[in-house]
């Protein structure tokens, strides 16, 4: 079972490779896999496909493998925080697919679930749904999208076991889940790794067979984007 | 005077019913939780995975783990619950929210809405408004009435980029409340220091008075 154990980062990203597709948890700067990232930028990899639901800011998060051009296209629904991607793809150096976050969130779940496409009413009649198929379903019209996988899949936990057992905290589970089902190699970074056996089957979120490889992160900044107060 | 941000948020809480799960999208939206009652059991749900939003953290509390789909810190109701990107947009297509507040750039007569993209700018993207309008039950648009120039941003038909077709029941404007029927908009409440006439004169589409149409109450 330990064999899933790396020590750090670089290790798990031994095999990381040109031209593919890697999929990438978080929402905004929240639940982001930090080790994975700098790990990825550090490995040099070009011309990477990369979903995400956001793209980071200008230095921290995606924003990290922006600056060094690694990323040739970005699938994600909001971009919004980043002047590193808009002059970028403002200049035709990055290719971007708008997908709606419900549209991406499923699509990943459908990819991890072998489910190759799915119809939803979101997007029917926008530019979204232009050349993809529409059909009508008790009188209303769907749209038919793509499941997504990819070759790499980098999550980020709370907790995970030595199997890959993992427990995400609070709002920065959010696209980990179905990320996590969509890779063909998954790579879990954990705040802290514990022995198997040793959490409760009940509370695991992403069960140990979705996940290959898993190590306990470092030095997390966990930065905050927008720090709001009560007075 | 039209209605400020605060006036209308005030008027869409209005809205709220006891018992609602409600969507709160960024701007005016989010300022209609503040004027919600006090005696209405009402949860918020975030899309970014949380169901049962509190108010914004005092500094002890602040954790960059629990935030709002603004990216903004924010705390738990009781209640509450976490949950996956996929759960969460379960909820808002399978049509389990009652209420979706978001802004808009331009509604038309046939409740069609545009809030994403002004080609030739740079687009940031839908997020999850596509998703919102195609699944919520109710959804309420926070706008402005018209742009700098006074041009109506109540369109005949929309001229930027769609977010959705056809799924705007009700426009909650700085100069009214206005509901959308197969007859094209109908005026059901003015701003109270407008009247009826000033603000189906700043209205390009199709707009008329609903027999009781009465000054706001805000």
């Amino acid at each position: 079972m330990s064999k899933k154990v790396y020590q750090n980062a670089k290790e798990a990203l031994h095999d990381v490779k040109d031209n593919l597709t890697y999929l990438v948890g978080g929402f905004g700067l929240c639940g982001i896999p930090e080790n994975c990232i700098a790990a990825l930028r550090d490995s040099n990899v070009q011309n990477i496909t990369c979903v995400s639901n956001n793209a980071g800011v200008d230095d921290f998060g995606l924003g990290l493998l922006l600056q060094t051009r690694q990323i040739k296209k970005m699938m994600s629904s909001y971009v919004g925080e980043n002047a590193t991607f808009e002059k970028q793809y403002m200049n035709g150096e990055l290719e971007l697919e708008f997908c709606p976050q419900g549209t991406l969130a499923e699509r990943l779940r459908a990819g991890g679930a072998g489910i190759p496409a799915f119809y939803t009413p979101t997007g029917v009649g926008t530019k979204i749904a232009e050349g993809k198929e529409v059909r009508a379903f008790e009188g209303r019209e769907f749209v038919l999208e793509k499941g997504i996988t990819g070759e790499f899949a980098f999550v980020k936990a709370w907790k995970g076991d030595k199997f890959g057992n993992l427990i995400y905290r609070k709002t920065a589970r959010n696209f980990n889940p179905m990320i996590a089902t969509a890779g063909k190699i998954t790579i879990a970074e954990v705040e802290e790794l514990v022995e198997t056996g040793t959490l409760d089957p009940d509370q695991i979120h992403t069960p140990g067979v979705y996940v290959q490889r898993i190590f306990q992160g470092t030095n997390y900044e966990k930065r905050i984007e927008q720090k709001t107060v009560s007075k | 005077m039209p209605l400020s941000r605060e006036q209308i948020a005030k008027r869409i809480a209005q809205e709220v019913q006891d018992g609602y799960t409600v969507n709160l999208g960024i701007g005016i939206p989010t300022l209609v939780a503040n004027y919600i009652s006090q005696d209405l059991s009402v949860m918020l749900q975030s899309e970014n995975g949380l169901l049962g939003m509190g108010p914004f953290p005092t500094e002890e509390y602040v954790d960059a783990d629990l935030i709002n789909a603004g990216k903004q810190t924010i705390t738990t109701a009781l209640g509450a619950s976490f949950f996956s990107s996929a759960d969460s947009f379960a909820m808002i297509r399978g049509g389990h929210i009652d209420m979706t507040v978001l802004g808009a750039m331009e509604v038309d007569e046939m409740g069609n809405i545009a809030n994403w993209m002004v080609p030739g700018k740079m687009i940031k993207g839908m997020g999850g408004a596509m998703d919102l309008v195609a699944g919520a039950k109710n959804v309420i648009v926070a706008m402005q009435h018209t742009d700098r120039e006074g041009n109506s941003k109540l369109r005949t038909k929309c001229t930027l980029p769609l977010t959705g077709v056809r799924c705007i029941k009700k426009i909650v404007s700085d100069f009214g409340v206005i509901e959308i029927t197969d007859q094209g908009f109908v005026l059901l409440e003015y701003a109270p220091d407008m009247t009826a006439d000033q603000v189906l004169k700043a209205t390009e589409g199709k707009m008329t008075l609903h027999p009781e149409c009465k000054p706001m109450k805000v």
